[in-house]
């Protein structure tokens, strides 16, 4: 079994057509690593809302900033890392978008959303600024992993 | 692929056909001018025919509640129809699904005014 991890990492503007991109590639990835197409739709989603976070949130639609999104296969689960240039924040300090005073709302959705779609989510934020956001999956228990191990180094023109 | 809106009025109900992509962006913009101008009339009765909405983002969802609401605000009500598998699906687990007037197909949510 190969269990070499295998790697793309792209750079993404802080546009809004940065959304789609993002998106497109996770629903490669997750092709890929042999996702069927339901959690092909779930996982781009929830790269899409997470790369929408750090475009909105995180780095304030700011086009100085940049957006690397980091996807690892493993043997047995695809971990997808989103970088911001923000100030970061605490999952903690999120409201319940199920609240009944919360359904009426206009925003706060994305991060539920992660969290249903994916495994595991986790934030950290660094001292010098940053927040990373890591969402893990596993993989369908019919993947075979291929051995060909191959690190992808992509940066968006 | 952007979104379409296209107008159509049946027996005094305004039904908005929607195709495409309700995210970020332009998209909900449109959405959210359109549900605007509408509102103004006063009392509006509106379907969001949903059957051709291939994808909603959480910016698209807020959307789709803002839309509700202003809707509402003036007296009149939005109803949706023709939700695809995917989309009750979202609206489902965001607990949507128990906001909305959500009818399986436009013949269903026009009679659902008389």
């Amino acid at each position: 079994m190969g269990s070499q991890p295998r790697r793309v990492c792209v750079t993404l503007e802080s546009r809004l057509e940065s959304m789609d991109l993002g998106e497109e590639i996770a629903r490669c990835v997750a092709g890929t690593a042999a996702f069927d197409e339901d959690e092909q739709h779930r996982i781009s989603m929830a790269v899409r809302e997470c790369v929408i976070n750090a475009f909105k949130h995180g780095n304030c639609s700011d086009v100085r900033k940049k957006i690397e999104v980091d996807f690892t296969l493993l043997a047995d689960r695809l971990v997808v890392a989103v970088r911001d240039e923000g100030k970061g924040f605490s999952l903690n300090q999120l409201p319940d978008p199920l609240a009944d005073e919360r359904l009426l709302a206009t925003s706060g959705r994305g991060i539920f959303l992660m969290r249903c779609f994916m495994d595991d989510l986790r934030v950290v934020s660094g001292p010098d600024g940053g927040t990373v956001v890591t969402m893990t999956k596993r993989l369908p228990s019919n993947h075979k992993p291929t051995a060909a191990a191959e690190t992808t180094k992509e940066r968006q023109p | 692929m952007s979104l379409k809106i296209s107008k159509r009025d049946v027996g005094g109900v305004t039904v908005l056909d929607l195709n495409g992509r309700l995210t970020l962006g332009d998209a909900s913009a449109q959405l959210r001018e359109t549900l605007r101008g509408l509102a103004t009339q006063g009392g509006p009765k509106i379907i969001l025919n949903m059957g051709q909405v291939v994808y909603i983002d959480s910016s698209g969802l807020g959307e789709l509640v803002s839309g509700f609401t202003t809707v509402k605000n003036q007296g009149g009500q939005l109803k949706l129809a023709n939700l695809t598998q995917k989309v009750t699906d979202l609206l489902t687990i965001t607990k949507l699904y128990t906001v909305f007037e959500i009818h399986n197909d436009e013949g269903a949510a026009v009679q659902s005014f008389s």
